[in-house]
C-alpha cells in the first residue's frame, strides 16, 4: 500500500475540488478500494472520504420512482421497506452478493464503481491492460474461469462483478452524477463501458465527477421478476453467470420484458431484441430459449470458460421460466426454483 | 496403567473446551500477537516469476525511505548453514529443503526474493514496493498432465512414509483375462490448507544472543531444532512459545519461510521482529499435491474383487521428493489376491508440497473408492455388499491382524441411520422437482498411530494440578481432553486442572499431526499423573498412623481430591494433608510414553469410516447441494463426543470442499496459481454445508495406545469425497472423475 493524503469534505463542492488533485479517488465503504490498495492496484495519491455527503437517504421522485442516495449501504437499501415491496428484483439483486458484513459497510454508488475480479488485474506480478494500460492481458489464454463471453475485445475480458449492478440495468435506472462541470444524468445502460481499446476505464464517469443518486423509475416489476445467480458455492462467491428478469405481463402474455446478465461481460448485459422478442408472446420454453439465444448471440467463450454459454442459456431459460410463474429466486433459497 | 484407570467422571463425557472463554475473549495469544518493545515488522517480497535467475535486486530506493531499517536479500543476509541436512526438520521429505534469500535462482512462482524490516508494518508494506528486481525468465513446467511421462519413482523413502508394498499375486496377468472391468482415471488437484490464522513468527531478541520465538507451528520442537541447526545456535538460546494456533492442516508442521526470515532479521539485527504473511503468500509454500491416478481392476460376477492396479502421479517440488501414502489404502480396505499399487511423482516448478489434512488418504481414496462404485453399477450388487462381499479381516500389505477394526458395524449404523436401505439402486431414479437425488457411500481410513511423549504432572496442595507437554493444540481440542483425563488420573474437577501446551521448556513432545496427539499427549499425561498417584499413596504411607501402610495402588481411589480406601472411602485424606505431612511443595512427576513396540510388529492400526452422502443435483444447471452426510467412525475410544464430532464435522467439511469446491488454478504459461485469495479459492461457506450427522463406533482397542484411542484428526475427511462422487453419479448416472465437482463439468 502506497502513502496517501486523506480529506473529509462537508459538501458536495469540497469534495468535487478535493479529487480535482490528481490520483485522488473517493472512498466510501471502502470494501473494494482498500482491498486493491494493499495490493497496490490502486495507488490513489488521495483518498477523498465522501462519508459526510448529504447522500445517504431513500426518497420517493415525483413521478412515483425512488432516489436512492449514493451513499446508502446495500444492506439498508436491501431491506429499505419501499425497495422490499416495489423493486423486490433489487433488493434480491443486493443479497445475492457479498456478506452481511460487506454489505453493512457496502454504498450503492461504490457498487457501481467495483473493480473486476479477474485474477491478473488483482495480481501485479502479471500483466494487465486494465491495471496497466498496454501491458497485456493474461487473461486470454490464461487461467479464464470466471471471465466474459460477451463485449470482449482482444485487450480484455474481464466482468464486472456486481450483483446490484444486473438488476439495476434491468430496471433502467439513471444515475445521476454532479462533477466540475456541473450535474448530469446518465442512463445505467451508459454508465458502465465495455472494454475495447481501453479496458482501463470500467466507466464513462469523467474525472472528477461524484455519483451522488442513483434513480429508480417509477415502473416496479415487483410481480414478475427473478434474480437467478449461479456460481461455484452456494453463497459469498461471484457469479459465473446471473439473471436479472423483470417481466410485465398482461393475463397470460408478456406485454414487455427486461433481461439483464451478470458474470458474461464487462457491464450488466442486455440484448433489447431478445427483450422485443418476448413482448406479447406466451410464456414458454421455445420463446424462452429463442431469447436466450438472441441474448447470447456473438457469445465467445475462452478453453476455461466456453461452459459459460451453454450455462447462461439454460440459465435464462430458467429465470424466464421463473419470473413467468411469478416464483422468484430468493438468495437465502438453498434450491434452485 | 490399563484404560480403565482413567475411566470417570470426565473422560468419555462431553466436554466444552477449556480454551473457549480465552478464545472467544481474546485472550488467547497466536504467534503474531506476541509483541516487545521496539518490536519491527517485516513484509516480504514475493517472485513474480516461477523460474529463472534475479539479474537485479535494487533496494536504494527502499532503503532510502526513513524508519526502514533494513532490506534482506541473498545478497546481504547473515551465513546460515552449509548443509541441507541443516534445514531437514522432523517431517521433511528426502532433498534439498527450500532456503529464503539463499541465491540468486527462482524455483517457484511466490519466492521470497526479500525482507523489508521497518519501525511499522505499514511503512515495511509500503516500502516492500520499492524493492526493485529483474530477472532472466525461463520457461517454467507447471502442467502434470503434460509431463506426467517423466514420472519417476522416488529413490529414497520419505521417513514415517510406507512405500507401496510389493505387488502381490498377478495383477496384470488376472486383469488381461477379466470380462468385468473398470478402468479409469482420476484426477485431484493442488488443494492449499488455508487455515484462518496466517503463517507468522514474532521472534524477541531477549539479549545475548537469545531469542523467543513464537511461531506459527504444529510443534515448538521441531521449530526450535529447525532454529538451532540452521542458525547454529544453543537449545538454551532458543525458546519457542507457541500456546495457540489458528488452525493448521499440516500447513504448520515443516518450518514456513516467514520463520527463517524472522530468525535471520533478529539476529542480524538484534532487535525484536514479527513477520506476517498475507494471505496471497499463504499460497506460496506447501500444498496437498496435484495427484493423476488410474484404477484397473476385475471382478467376478458375484462381486469378489480379483485384481487389482492402482497408479499415482503426482507432483513434488524440484528439490525435494515429497512423498504421501495415496494407493496404499486400496490394498488395505479391499481383500484381493492379486494386488499391485503404484506412487510416482513429477518434478514441477513450484514448492514442495505439504502434508494436508490426511495427507494421502482422500486423494487414493477419492479414486478406488469411485472405482468400487463403478464396479457396483456394473455388476448390480449394491455399494455397501459389494465393499462387505471384499471386506479386509486383516492388512493385506502387511500380512498383519488389526489391532482393532469395526468397519463391519460402521457400514451397518451408518446405513442404518441414513435409511440407505431405502435405497432405489437405479441411478436417476430419484427426481423432486428440478433436482436429481442421489446416495452414495465410499470407505474411509487413516493410520492409528502414538508417538513417544512425555509429560509432566505437578500437584500442589492447594488441591490444583497442572499437567505440561510441548505438543500443540492446533484448534481440534487437545487442551480439553489432556484436562479431562488429567482430571480423572486424580481425582479432581476440570477447573483445578491446567493444562500447558506449545512450549520447548516443557516435556518433550513430537509434531502434533498424523491423527496422533490424543493418544500420544493423552497416554503421556496420564502416565504422568500415575506417577503423582504412587508418590502420593507413598507420602501417605509414612503419614503417622495411616490407614493405607500396607495398602496397594490397586486397592485405593483418587476422589475429590483426596486419597480413599477402595473398601472403605469413608477413610481418606486430602492431598494437601498428605504432602504437608510430608513438607511438600508440590509433587513434581514427568513420565513418556510411547506405542509398545511388540505391538508395533505383530498388528496393524487404522481407523476407518463408512461414509453416506446424500446429493441434489440440478440437472440443468449443474449445481450439487450436499443435502445430508453420516459419518459412521471407528476410531477406538472417544474421549470427548463433543470435541470428537467438532473434529469429524471438519474433516466432513474439507471433504465436501474437496468433492465440490477446493482448486488451485494454475496458469502453466507462468507456473503460478491465479486464485490466491479466499474470493476465488473456493471452500465451502455455511450454506453449502447442510446436515452432518457423526457416530461413533464402539471400537475398543487396547494396544494402539496405553488410553484405547486411535485418533480422530483426519479420518473425516477420508472417503468423504468419494462418497458426494458417488452420489452424483447416483443422481445424474455421469460419473466425475475430475475434481471439484464444479457446475460446468455436470452440465
Amino acid at each position: 500500500m502506497n502513502r496517501f493524503s486523506y480529506a473529509r469534505p462537508d459538501t458536495l463542492t469540497a469534495a468535487i475540488q478535493a479529487l480535482a488533485h490528481p490520483g485522488a479517488r473517493a472512498i466510501a465503504g471502502g470494501t473494494n478500494l482498500i482491498d486493491l490498495m494493499k495490493y497496490s492496484v490502486e495507488v490513489p495519491s488521495q483518498l477523498v472520504d465522501i462519508t459526510h455527503l448529504p447522500f445517504a437517504k431513500i426518497e420517493l421522485l415525483p413521478d412515483g420512482g425512488l432516489r436512492v442516495g449514493a451513499l446508502v449501504k446495500n444492506t439498508d437499501a436491501a431491506y429499505d421497506a419501499r425497495i422490499g415491496e416495489s423493486y423486490p428484483l433489487l433488493a434480491d439483486a443486493i443479497l445475492s452478493g457479498a456478506s452481511p458484513q460487506l454489505r453493512n459497510a457496502a454504498t450503492t454508488g461504490g457498487n457501481l464503481l467495483q473493480r473486476t475480479r479477474c485474477y491478473y488485474f488483482y495480481d501485479t506480478a502479471t500483466p494487465c491492460n486494465k491495471r496497466q494500460p498496454g501491458s497485456g492481458c493474461s487473461a486470454i489464454g490464461g487461467t479464464n474461469r470466471v471471465h466474459a463471453i460477451l463485449g470482449t475485445s482482444a485487450d480484455c475480458i474481464a466482468t464486472h462483478p456486481s450483483d446490484m449492478c444486473v438488476a439495476l440495468a434491468a430496471l433502467e435506472a439513471v444515475v445521476q452524477v454532479s462533477g466540475p462541470e456541473g450535474d448530469r444524468s446518465i442512463l445505467f445502460s451508459d454508465f458502465h463501458r465495455l472494454p475495447g481499446a481501453e479496458p482501463d476505464k470500467d466507466t464513462s464517469l469523467q474525472p472528477g465527477e461524484i455519483i451522488t443518486s442513483v434513480d429508480l423509475p417509477a415502473q416496479h416489476f415487483s410481480s414478475n421478476y427473478t434474480y437467478l445467480k449461479l456460481r461455484d458455492r452456494a453463497s459469498y462467491a461471484f457469479a459465473l453467470v446471473s439473471i436479472a428478469v423483470a417481466l410485465e405481463m398482461e393475463g397470460a402474455t408478456i406485454k414487455a420484458a427486461r433481461i439483464a446478465l451478470g458474470g458474461v461481460a464487462h457491464k450488466p448485459w442486455r440484448v433489447p431484441a431478445a427483450e422485443e422478442a418476448l413482448a406479447g408472446q406466451t410464456p414458454g420454453s421455445e420463446v424462452f430459449g429463442k431469447a436466450a439465444d438472441l441474448m447470447l448471440a456473438g457469445a465467445q467463450g475462452q478453453p476455461g470458460n466456453r461452459f459459460k454459454i451453454a450455462l447462461a442459456r439454460k440459465a435464462i431459460v430458467r429465470a424466464l421460466k421463473q419470473a413467468a410463474n411469478g416464483t422468484p429466486q430468493h438468495a437465502t433459497d438453498k434450491q434452485i426454483q | 496403567m490399563s484404560a480403565s484407570a482413567t475411566t470417570g467422571l470426565h473422560t468419555g463425557q462431553p466436554r466444552s473446551r477449556v480454551d473457549g472463554h480465552a478464545k472467544v475473549t481474546g485472550a488467547a495469544k497466536y504467534a503474531a500477537e506476541f509483541t516487545a518493545s521496539g518490536l519491527l515488522h517485516g513484509v516480504v517480497v514475493s517472485s513474480p516469476i516461477a523460474k529463472g535467475r534475479i539479474t537485479k535486486l535494487d533496494i536504494t530506493a527502499a532503503m532510502a525511505v526513513p524508519g526502514v531499517v533494513e532490506v534482506f536479500t541473498h545478497q546481504n543476509r547473515m551465513r546460515t548453514a552449509w548443509r541441507n541436512a541443516k534445514f531437514q526438520d522432523e517431517v521433511a521429505p528426502p532433498g534439498a529443503p527450500f532456503r529464503a534469500l539463499y541465491d540468486d535462482k527462482i524455483v517457484y512462482s511466490g519466492q521470497p526474493i526479500a525482507l523489508v524490516v521497518a519501525e511499522t508494518f505499514e511503512l515495511a508494506r509500503y516500502v516492500a514496493t520499492l524493492v526493485h528486481a529483474e530477472y532472466d525468465i525461463e520457461a517454467p513446467s507447471t502442467d502434470l498432465r503434460a509431463v506426467r511421462g517423466s514420472a519417476y519413482v522416488p529413490s529414497k523413502k520419505r521417513s514415517g512414509i510406507n512405500p507401496p508394498p510389493k505387488p502381490r499375486g498377478d495383477a496384470p496377468g488376472v486383469l488381461a483375462d477379466s470380462q468385468i472391468r473398470v478402468d479409469a482415471e482420476y484426477y485431484q488437484p493442488a488443494e492449499y490448507h488455508n487455515p484462518m490464522e496466517p503463517h507468522a513468527s514474532t521472534v524477541i531478541w531477549e539479549g545475548g544472543g537469545k531469542i523467543t520465538v513464537h511461531d506459527k507451528t504444529q510443534g515448538v520442537g521441531n521449530t526450535q531444532a529447525y532454529i538451532t541447526n540452521v542458525f547454529g545456535l544453543k537449545k538454551d538460546d532458543v525458546h519457542v512459545v507457541a500456546p495457540y494456533m489458528g488452525g493448521g492442516f499440516g500447513s504448520g508442521l515443516r518450518p514456513q519461510y516467514q520463520l527463517y526470515l524472522t530468525v535471520l532479521a533478529t539476529l542480524q539485527l538484534e532487535r525484536s521482529v514479527r513477520v506476517v504473511l498475507t494471505r496471497d503468500q499463504m499460497f506460496t509454500f506447501g500444498h496437498r499435491p496435484e495427484t493423476i491416478q488410474t484404477v484397473s481392476f476385475s471382478a467376478r460376477q458375484d462381486g469378489t474383487v480379483t485384481a487389482i492396479r492402482h497408479e499415482a502421479i503426482a507432483e513434488t517440488s524440484t528439490f525435494e521428493d515429497y512423498q504421501e501414502v495415496v494407493v496404499n489404502w486400496t490394498g488395505l480396505t479391499t481383500s484381493c489376491e492379486n494386488v499391485e499399487l503404484d506412487y510416482k511423482l513429477v518434478q514441477l516448478d513450484r514448492y514442495t508440497p505439504a502434508d494436508m489434512r490426511a495427507p494421502g488418504a482422500p486423494t487414493g481414496q477419492f479414486a478406488f473408492e469411485s472405482a468400487l462404485d463403478e464396479m457396483s453399477y456394473k455388476l448390480g450388487i449394491d455399494p455397501i455388499e459389494l465393499r462387505l462381499r471384499n471386506y479386509a479381516e486383516t492388512d493385506e500389505n502387511q500380512g498383519l491382524p488389526h489391532t482393532s477394526k469395526a468397519l463391519r458395524d460402521a457400514y451397518r449404523l451408518g446405513a442404518e441411520k441414513f435409511g440407505w436401505a431405502g435405497r432405489n439402486p437405479q441411478p436417476r431414479s430419484t427426481c423432486e422437482g428440478h433436482e436429481l437425488v442421489g446416495w452414495g457411500t465410499a470407505t474411509g481410513a487413516w493410520d492409528a498411530q502414538m508417538q513417544k511423549t512425555s509429560a509432566s504432572a505437578t500437584l500442589t496442595p492447594d488441591g490444583k494440578l497442572t499437567v505440561a507437554t510441548a505438543s500443540a493444540d492446533i484448534g481440534t481440542g487437545t487442551y480439553t481432553i489432556l484436562t479431562q483425563l488429567a482430571a480423572d488420573a486424580l481425582g479432581l474437577s476440570m477447573e483445578a486442572v491446567t493444562t500447558k501446551l506449545g512450549d520447548t521448556d516443557l516435556p518433550f513432545s513430537p509434531l502434533e499431526g498424523g491423527s496422533w496427539t490424543a493418544a500420544s499427549a493423552g497416554s503421556a499425561v496420564q502416565a504422568a499423573c500415575c506417577k503423582v498417584r504412587s508418590a502420593l499413596l507413598g507420602f501417605a504411607q509414612e503419614m503417622p498412623s495411616s490407614p493405607f501402610k500396607d495398602v496397594t495402588l490397586d486397592q485405593v481411589d483418587f476422589k475429590e481430591g483426596r486419597l480413599v480406601l477402595r473398601n472403605n472411602p469413608g477413610i481418606g485424606v486430602a492431598y494437601g494433608d498428605i504432602m504437608q505431612a510430608s513438607g511438600l511443595e508440590q509433587i513434581h512427576m514427568e513420565e513418556s510414553a510411547a506405542r509398545d513396540p511388540a505391538v508395533q510388529k505383530t498388528h496393524a492400526s487404522y481407523t476407518h469410516s463408512a461414509v453416506f452422502a446424500e446429493v441434489r443435483v440440478d440437472e440443468e444447471l449443474g449445481t450439487v447441494r450436499v443435502t445430508r452426510i453420516v459419518n459412521a467412525i471407528c476410531a477406538g475410544r472417544i474421549l470427548n463426543p463433543k470435541t470428537a464430532r467438532s473434529q469429524i464435522i471438519g474433516g466432513v467439511v474439507f471433504g465436501i470442499g474437496m468433492a465440490l469446491h477446493e482448486e488451485a488454478l494454475d496458469d502453466s504459461k507462468i507456473g503460478r496459481f491465479m486464485n490466491h485469495n479466499f474470493a476465488e479459492y473456493h471452500i465451502p461457506v455455511n450454506a453449502d454445508i447442510q446436515d452432518i450427522e457423526v457416530i461413533f463406533v464402539d471400537e475398543p482397542d487396547d494396544m494402539t495406545s496405553p488410553i484405547g484411542v486411535k485418533g480422530l484428526g483426519e479420518i473425516g475427511i477420508c472417503g468423504t469425497a468419494a462418497a458426494i462422487a458417488n452420489a452424483v453419479y447416483h443422481a445424474t448416472g455421469r460419473r466425475v472423475r475430475d475434481l471439484p465437482i464444479t457446475i460446468d463439468k455436470l452440465l
